[in-house]
C-alpha cells in the first residue's frame, strides 16, 4: 500500500481551516491556534514507484496551489496535534472512487471501479498541543460521526506524529450458509424473542400467522416437491419481515381503529385511515373532475409516485417522503439519502426515466440554541441542522436538480428526532415508443436487471431498523450515505434507455432492497425467479438473505424484454453504469429465490402481499381544557414586531437558501428570495416546464404543527390551506373551475407523528395521539374534497420518538401538504415584495380573533385557545376573487399571511426593497389591536395594487379586500390605529432583526 | 448551420439549458455523453464550437474539474489519441470553446485558460470561495471593453447567477497576472449595479483576485466563466423581473444571458459564410 498526501501551499488561504477554527472557538470555546487541512490517499493497487509519483503530481495535486507528499507524512513544527478522519469499512468513499477513476484514466488501464483500491481521509493539524479528549470533542462536534467514521487523534512526540493511516478495507470470511428456522413448538415469548433477535420487527400475531402459513398442507406439499425444508429459511423470514414492515405495508394506516369521543360518548370504527380518508378523498375528487371532463388525474397511490397530465404530451410525476430516523443518527447521510431516494421514486414510476425538474424540502429541528442536556446518542439540534442542510445541498446541487422551495420549522420537540421531508417533481413523456409511460406492464419471461451501485451490507434492516452491535471490521450497516454522482449517471442512463424503448418497466431499490422491489414487481405477472449469486457485490462475505434485503443505494430494478437486453447492456457500458441480469419473471404464483442452484426462498406471492393480519388500535378523544389568556397589554409594538421578525420561525432562511442551487436548468421564475437585492422572501416557487413555452408549475408546502397543540383537525386543515394560499398568492388558479381544463393540482400528504399505539406503560397517552391522527385525516378529507385538490401520493412515519436514559422526546403530530399546481403562463405570476411608491396596500381576507398558538402568544409564553380555523367557503370565495383580480392584471404583489400575522407579512413585503408603508388599521373592523396585527387567521393576503386600478380592484374584491394604506418612499413602516400611532419603524432595523443568524 | 457540441456525463448538469441557449441562437445542438467522444461515435472536428457546461463532474472530488481534465489529458480514445490533442487541432482550425462554471474549472485545469505560454500549464486556479460555502446568488459582471473576443461583443454589464463553491480565481504568480492584463484576457469582472468593479462581498461572491469572473485565451477563441449566462435566457429568470415589469422596464433579449450565445453563433455564421 502507498500513501499520497496533498496540502495547500503557503500563501493560499485555507478557508476550510479558518472556518473550523472560528467554529471551534465560538461553539466549544477552545483555542486551537492555527489549523491546516490536508487530504490523504491510501493506494491499495500494484503500481510502479515512478507511476505513483507521476499519478500523485498530475492527478491528485492541484496544479501550483498544493504540495504533494508521497509515502511520507506532512509534519511541520508549527503543528503539534492532529485528527485523522477516515470512513469505516463499507461506507461510501466518493473521493476515493474518483481518485481511482483518475488512476485508471492516467494509466489507461481497466481498473474495476466497483472494487475500492483508493481510500481517502481528511487530516486536520492544530497549532496547539491539544489533549486527546479535547481532540475527540472537536472531532465529534465538527469532523466526523462515530457511526460512519474512524477517528484518530494524535499528539506530537519528540519524533513527530506517530501516525499510521487507518485503512477501512472490508475483510470478511465468506458465509453462504442458509439457516432453517423451526417455528414449530415455540411459545409466544419465544416467537417474539426470535423476532427481536433477528430484528424482524414482527409482532406476535404476525409471527403466528407466518407459522400458520408453513403448517398449511398444500404449502408443505409444494415445498417438499421443490426440495425445500418444511420450516422457513432465514431468507424467507427476512422477506416476510421486509414485506410486512410498517414502512412497506403501512400497517397502522391500514389498522382497524376504535374511536371514542369521551366528550360526547360517540363511538365509531375506522377501517383503515388510508382507505377511509386519503384514498376515498381522491376517489371523490376524481369523480368531481370527471364530471367536468377534467381528465388530468392519471395514476394515484399505486406506484412510486403519483402522476398527472401536465401538457398534451407530458406527465408530471411527484413524490415527497420523510427520512427522519436516519437523519437523527447521521444528519448528512440521512438527508442526502432522503433526497436521492425520493429522486429514485420519480425515476422508477411507470416505465421509469422521468426527467427531474426540482427538489423541495421541509425540515423540522430543535432550536439551534437548545441548552438542555443531551441524552446518550442524541446529537445537538444545531449539528443536526448543519448536517441535514449539507445533505440537502449536495443531494440537489450535485444532481443538477434545483431546490426551488422549502420550509424550516423549529420546536424543541424535534430535538430528539428531526423531521426531514424530501420531495422531487419530474416530467415524463406520456409515451415511450408508443407505450403509455405511466403503466407498468410485466409479463412472464421478462428479464429482471439490477442497475447502478453494487450490494453491500449498508442499510440492512433499514426497513425494520434497530441498532446492532457494530464490529470494528464489519461494514456499517444501519446508515447509508448517498453518492449523487453515481446516481446522476444512473438517472442519465435511465432517461436515454426509456426513451429508446429499452426498458419495459422499472422500480427503485429503497427500503427492503431487492426483496421489496422484485417482490412488488412480481405481483404484476404473478411470479419471479431471482439468482442471488449473480448479484454483483461490493465485497464478498454476504449471506444470501443479506444480499436480498440490503438497502445499498443508487440501484434500480429494471424489467427488460429478452430481445432488448443486449442493446440495453451496450448502452449501460457506454455510460459506465453497471447493469446485471439477475433473474426473470414467471406466472408461477411464487417468489422463487435461488442461491447457487438451490432454492432458498419459495413464498406464495398472494400470501406474502395480502396475508399480513390487520392491526387493531384504540383512539380516545377528550377536548383539552384550554383558555385564552387575559388580554395582553403591549406598551411597545416596535419591540414586539422586532422580536417577532427575529423569532426562530419567522427570521430569514437566507443562510440556508443560498446553499441550494435554485437556478440549474434555467427554468426558475419565482425563487425563494427575489427583488432587486435578492432578499425578499416569497411564498410558492414557480418554474417553467420547459424552455419552449411559458407554461409552468407552482410548488408549495403547508405545515403548522403548533396549532395541533390546540386542535389537530384545524392544524391539518390550516396546513392544507397554507399550501393552497401560497399557490394562489403567486397567481395560481384553483382546479376544476371549468370544463375540460388543464389546471392540475397534485398533493403529497406526509404524516410524521409520535408513537400512537397505546401501551399502558410505554405509551400511556397513545389513544389520545391516535385520536389526533384521526382528526388530521378527517381534515384532509374535508379540505381535499371541498377544493377538488387530490392526494396523489404520500407517506406516513409513525414512530417519531427518541427514547434514551428513561426520557422520551416525541415530535408533535405533524402533517405536511406539498402541492404542485399548473400555471398557465409564468409571466402572469406574482411576487410578494412591494414594487412602486404610491401603490395601494390591501389585506385580502378576514381577520378573526385567533391568536391561539400564534407567534405573538409564544413571545408571552401563552398557548391560548382560539386556534385559527379554516372557513372553507369563505376561503374559496377569497381565492376566486384573487384569481379574477390577477386575471385582469390588477395585482402588483401578493404575499400570504401566516406566522406572525398581518404585521409580519407586511414587513416581509418591504424587506429588500427601497420602500416603506403608511398603514391604518381602522378598516379592519371591531377587533382587538393585537388580533388585527398578529392574529394568524388563515386564507389571507397582503397585496398591492396600482392606484389607477383602485376602482376595478375594489369592485371585484367587494368585502374581501380591506384598504390598509400606501407604499411610500421613506423606508419606514408606519401603522396607526384609531388615528393613534402604533408603529413607526425603519425598514432597515426590521430587516436587520429578520436577518438574525441561526 | 452553426454546429454546437455540448458534452455531458459524469455529473455535468447544465447541458439542457445550454442546449436551449444555442437553439434560441439558431445553432444546431448536439448533446452527447463524453464517452461517445472517447469511443469514437462523434468526431469533434465536425463541430464549430465545443462546450463544457456547468455541474459537478466527478462530484468536485480531489479538486473541481480535476478528474474530468485528467480524463481529457490522458484517457486514450478509440483512435489512439487523447481528447486534448483533438481539442488542440480544433482550436488550431479556428474553432471556439466555451466553459461555464465547472466547465471553466476544467478549462483552467487543462491549462487551456489562460495558456499564456502556449504550453497548457495551469497558470490560474479556482479555489474554495472565501465564504467557504457553495452559494447561489445573482451578481453583475462588467465586460472588459478591450477584450476582443466575439463572445462579448456589445455587452457592457450583465446580471447573471453564480452557483459555485470553488470560484475564487488566483494567479500562479504576478507575472501571470501582468500578462493576462497586458493581453486583455480578462473577460468579466464582478461589479456593482452601476458597473463599478468591486472586491466587496457578496458583489464579488468568492474573493476572486481582481474580481475576475471570466477569462479568454490569447486567441479569444476559448472563453471560460464562473457565472451561468445559460440560466438567464428569459427576462423572467431575473430575480427582480416583477418590479421591473411593474415599472415598465422589461429587459431586452440583448440584456439577458442569451446575448453571449447569440454573439458567438452570429460570429460563427459569418465565418462559415466567409469560408
Amino acid at each position: 500500500m502507498f500513501q499520497i498526501q496533498t496540502i495547500l501551499r503557503h500563501g493560499y488561504k485555507d478557508t476550510k481551516a479558518l472556518q473550523l477554527q472560528k467554529k471551534i472557538k465560538a461553539q466549544l470555546g477552545i483555542d486551537t491556534g492555527k489549523i491546516k487541512t490536508s487530504k490523504l490517499y491510501v493506494v491499495d493497487y500494484p503500481i510502479r514507484q515512478d507511476e505513483l509519483k507521476a499519478y500523485a503530481e498530475k492527478c491528485l495535486q492541484n496544479a501550483f496551489t498544493e504540495q504533494v507528499f508521497i509515502n511520507r507524512f506532512y509534519d511541520e513544527a508549527t503543528y503539534r496535534s492532529m485528527i485523522a478522519v477516515a470512513q469505516l469499512p463499507g461506507v461510501t468513499d466518493d473521493v476515493g472512487m474518483s481518485a481511482q477513476m483518475a488512476l485508471a484514466d492516467y494509466l489507461n488501464r481497466d481498473i474495476d471501479w466497483n472494487v475500492q483500491h483508493i481510500y481517502t481521509q481528511d487530516i486536520y493539524y492544530f497549532e496547539r498541543d491539544l489533549p486527546a479528549d479535547v481532540l475527540q470533542e472537536i472531532a465529534r462536534a465538527f469532523l466526523g460521526n462515530p457511526l460512519i467514521h474512524h477517528i484518530q487523534t494524535v499528539r506530537k512526540t519528540v519524533s513527530g506524529f506517530d501516525f499510521t493511516p487507518y485503512v477501512p478495507k472490508v475483510e470478511m470470511t465468506t458465509d453462504e450458509k442458509v439457516e432453517v428456522i423451526n417455528l414449530n413448538g415455540l411459545t409466544d415469548d419465544e416467537l417474539l424473542a426470535l423476532s427481536n433477535e433477528r430484528i424482524l420487527a414482527l409482532n406476535l400475531e404476525e409471527m403466528q400467522t407466518i407459522r400458520g402459513y408453513f403448517a398449511r398442507p398444500e404449502i408443505r406439499a409444494e415445498r417438499l416437491a421443490k426440495g425445500l425444508p418444511e420450516q422457513p429459511t432465514d431468507v424467507e423470514l427476512e422477506v416476510f419481515a421486509q414485506t410486512w414492515s410498517e414502512h412497506c405495508k403501512h400497517k397502522e394506516f391500514n389498522a382497524l381503529i376504535d374511536y371514542t369521543d369521551k366528550d360526547t360518548g360517540e363511538k365509531k370504527q375506522i377501517n383503515s385511515l388510508f382507505k377511509t380518508y386519503i384514498k376515498a378523498s381522491t376517489d371523490v375528487v376524481q369523480e368531481h373532475l370527471l364530471a367536468k371532463d377534467n381528465k388530468w388525474l392519471i395514476k394515484v397511490f399505486t406506484d412510486n409516485a403519483g402522476t398527472v397530465r401536465a401538457t398534451k404530451d407530458k406527465l408530471f410525476v411527484w413524490k415527497v417522503e420523510t427520512h427522519n430516523s436516519p437523519s437523527a443518527l447521521d444528519p448528512y447521510g440521512g438527508a442526502i439519502t432522503g433526497i436521492l431516494g425520493v429522486n429514485r421514486d420519480i425515476m422508477g414510476t411507470g416505465i421509469g426515466g422521468a426527467e427531474m425538474l426540482f427538489n423541495t424540502n421541509v425540515l423540522c429541528f430543535g432550536s439551534p440554541d437548545y441548552d438542555k442536556k443531551l441524552l446518550a446518542g442524541q446529537l445537538h439540534p444545531r449539528r443536526i441542522m448543519e448536517g441535514v442542510v449539507a445533505g440537502i445541498e449536495d443531494g440537489g446541487n450535485k444532481s443538477g436538480i434545483p431546490t426551488v422551495n422549502g420550509s424550516v420549522v423549529f420546536d424543541d420537540r424535534f430535538a430528539g428526532k428531526p423531521l426531514v421531508f424530501c420531495g422531487t417533481g419530474g416530467l415524463m413523456p406520456d409515451n415511450y415508443q408508443g407505450r403509455n409511460s405511466w403503466e407498468k406492464p410485466i409479463d412472464a419471461g421478462d428479464r429482471i436487471l439490477m442497475a447502478g451501485g453494487r450490494v453491500g451490507k449498508d442499510g440492512i434492516h433499514g426497513a425494520t431498523f434497530s441498532s446492532v452491535e457494530i464490529n470494528e471490521k464489519s461494514p456499517m450497516s444501519a446508515v447509508q450515505i448517498g453518492s449523487p454522482i453515481t446516481q446522476k449517471k444512473l438517472a442519465d442512463f435511465m432517461m436515454i434507455a426509456t426513451r429508446r424503448g429499452l426498458i419495459k418497466s422499472s422500480t427503485d431499490n429503497g427500503a427492503g432492497g431487492l426483496s421489496s422491489s422484485v417482490g412488488e414487481l412480481a405481483e404484476i405477472p404473478n411470479g419471479a425467479v431471482v439468482f442471488l449469486d449473480k448479484i454483483p457485490l461490493k465485497y464478498s462475505g454476504l449471506k444470501p438473505w443479506e444480499i436480498f434485503v440490503s438497502e445499498s443505494q443508487e440501484r434500480m430494478t429494471l424489467v427488460v424484454e429478452p430481445d432488448k437486453e443486449a442493446e440495453l447492456l451496450e448502452l449501460a457500458e457506454e455510460m459506465e453504469v453497471e447493469v446485471t441480469d439477475i433473474g426473470y419473471f414467471t406466472n408461477s404464483g411464487y417468489l422463487d429465490v435461488r442461491y447457487k442452484d438451490k432454492i432458498v426462498n419459495y413464498l406464495d406471492l398472494n400470501f406474502l402481499h395480502n396475508g399480513v393480519p390487520q392491526k387493531k388500535m384504540i383512539a380516545e378523544w377528550k377536548k383539552p381544557d384550554l383558555k385564552e389568556p387575559e388580554a395582553i397589554d403591549v406598551d411597545n409594538y416596535h419591540k414586539v414586531l422586532q422580536d417577532l421578525m427575529a423569532s426562530l420561525n419567522i427570521r430569514s432562511r437566507e443562510n440556508i437558501i443560498r446553499r441550494y442551487d435554485h437556478e440549474v436548468k434555467g427554468k426558475s421564475i419565482i425563487k425563494p428570495l427575489m427583488g432587486e437585492r435578492g432578499t425578499s422572501p416569497q411564498d410558492a416557487g414557480v418554474m417553467r416546464i420547459d424552455h419552449e413555452s411559458f407554461e409552468g408549475i407552482a410548488i408549495s408546502n403547508g405545515i403548522c404543527p403548533q396549532y395541533g397543540d390546540i386542535d389537530a383537525y384545524e392544524m391539518s386543515a390550516g396546513a392544507f390551506d397554507e399550501a393552497v394560499r401560497q399557490i394562489i398568492a403567486v397567481g395560481g388558479e384553483l382546479p376544476n373551475m371549468r370544463r375540460n381544463d388543464d389546471i392540475f393540482w397534485t398533493v403529497n400528504d406526509n404524516f410524521s407523528v409520535p408513537d400512537s399505539f397505546y401501551h399502558p406503560e410505554n405509551n400511556p397517552d397513545g389513544k389520545e395521539k391516535l385520536a389526533k391522527l384521526v382528526q388530521m385525516n378527517e381534515a384532509l378529507y374535508d379540505m381535499a374534497t371541498f377544493f377538488d385538490i387530490p392526494m396523489t401520493s404520500g407517506k406516513d412515519s409513525m414512530k417519531n420518538d427518541f427514547k434514551r436514559e428513561g426520557v422520551k422526546i416525541s415530535v408533535p403530530p405533524t402533517i405536511v401538504y406539498s402541492m404542485v399546481a399548473k400555471i398557465r403562463d409564468v409571466r402572469r405570476t406574482l411576487t410578494s415584495d412591494f414594487k412602486a411608491e404610491g401603490d395601494l396596500i390591501y389585506q385580502v381576507g378576514k381577520t378573526y380573533d385567533e391568536l391561539g398558538a400564534s407567534e405573538f402568544y409564544k413571545l408571552f409564553d401563552e398557548l391560548g385557545a382560539n386556534v385559527p380555523k379554516v372557513r372553507k367557503q369563505e376561503a374559496k370565495d377569497t381565492y376566486l376573487k384573487m384569481m379574477q383580480a390577477n386575471k385582469e392584471n390588477l395585482l402588483v404583489s401578493a404575499h400570504d399571511i401566516s406566522n406572525g400575522g398581518m404585521a409580519v407579512a407586511l414587513s416581509e413585503c418591504l424587506i429588500g426593497t427601497d420602500f416603506g408603508a403608511d398603514i391604518s388599521l381602522d378598516e379592519l373592523g371591531d377587533l382587538p389591536l393585537n388580533a388585527k396585527l398578529f392574529s394568524e387567521s388563515h386564507s389571507r393576503f397582503v397585496v398591492s395594487v396600482a392606484p389607477e386600478n383602485r376602482e376595478k380592484f375594489e369592485e371585484i374584491m367587494q368585502d374581501k379586500a380591506i384598504f390598509l394604506g400606501k407604499v411610500t418612499g421613506d423606508k419606514r413602516l408606519k401603522v396607526v390605529d384609531n388615528r393613534e400611532g402604533i408603529i413607526d419603524e425603519g425598514i432597515e432595523e426590521l430587516e436587520n432583526k429578520w436577518k438574525t443568524k441561526f | 448551420m452553426v454546429k454546437s457540441l455540448i458534452l455531458t456525463g459524469f455529473g455535468i448538469n447544465c447541458e439542457i439549458e445550454m442546449g436551449a441557449a444555442y437553439k434560441n441562437a439558431g445553432a444546431e445542438v448536439t448533446i452527447i455523453h463524453f464517452n461517445e467522444i472517447i469511443n469514437g461515435k462523434y468526431d469533434l472536428q465536425d463541430y464549430d464550437i465545443l462546450n463544457f457546461p456547468g455541474g459537478f463532474s466527478f462530484g468536485d472530488d480531489i479538486a473541481s474539474g480535476k478528474v474530468m481534465a485528467n480524463k481529457i489529458k490522458y484517457k486514450k480514445m478509440a483512435n489512439g489519441k487523447t481528447f486534448i490533442r483533438e481539442i488542440n487541432d480544433f482550436v488550431a482550425n479556428g474553432k471556439y470553446i466555451m466553459g461555464v462554471c465547472n466547465g471553466f474549472q476544467i478549462l483552467t485545469q487543462l491549462g487551456l485558460l489562460p495558456d499564456l505560454q502556449g504550453n497548457q500549464e495551469p497558470e490560474v486556479a479556482l479555489l474554495h470561495n472565501d465564504s467557504q460555502k457553495y452559494e447561489d446568488r445573482w451578481v453583475y459582471c462588467k465586460v472588459n471593453s478591450v477584450n476582443q473576443s466575439p463572445f462579448l461583443k456589445g455587452i457592457d454589464l450583465l446580471p447573471v447567477p453564480v452557483r459555485h463553491g470553488e470560484g475564487k480565481l488566483v494567479f500562479k504568480n504576478d507575472d501571470v497576472k501582468e500578462k493576462i492584463i497586458a493581453n486583455n484576457q480578462i473577460a468579466l469582472q464582478y461589479a456593482d449595479a452601476e458597473g463599478n468593479i468591486t472586491e466587496e462581498y457578496p458583489l464579488n461572491p468568492n474573493g476572486s483576485v481582481m474580481s475576475i469572473a471570466g477569462l479568454t485565451d490569447t486567441t479569444g477563441q476559448i472563453f471560460g466563466l464562473m457565472p451561468h449566462p445559460e440560466a438567464f435566457l428569459s427576462f423572467y429568470n431575473h430575480p427582480d423581473w416583477a418590479k421591473m415589469k411593474r415599472n415598465g422596464k422589461e429587459l431586452e433579449r440583448g440584456e439577458t444571458g442569451q446575448v453571449i450565445f447569440d454573439n458567438i453563433v452570429k460570429e460563427l455564421k459569418v465565418r462559415k459564410v466567409k469560408s
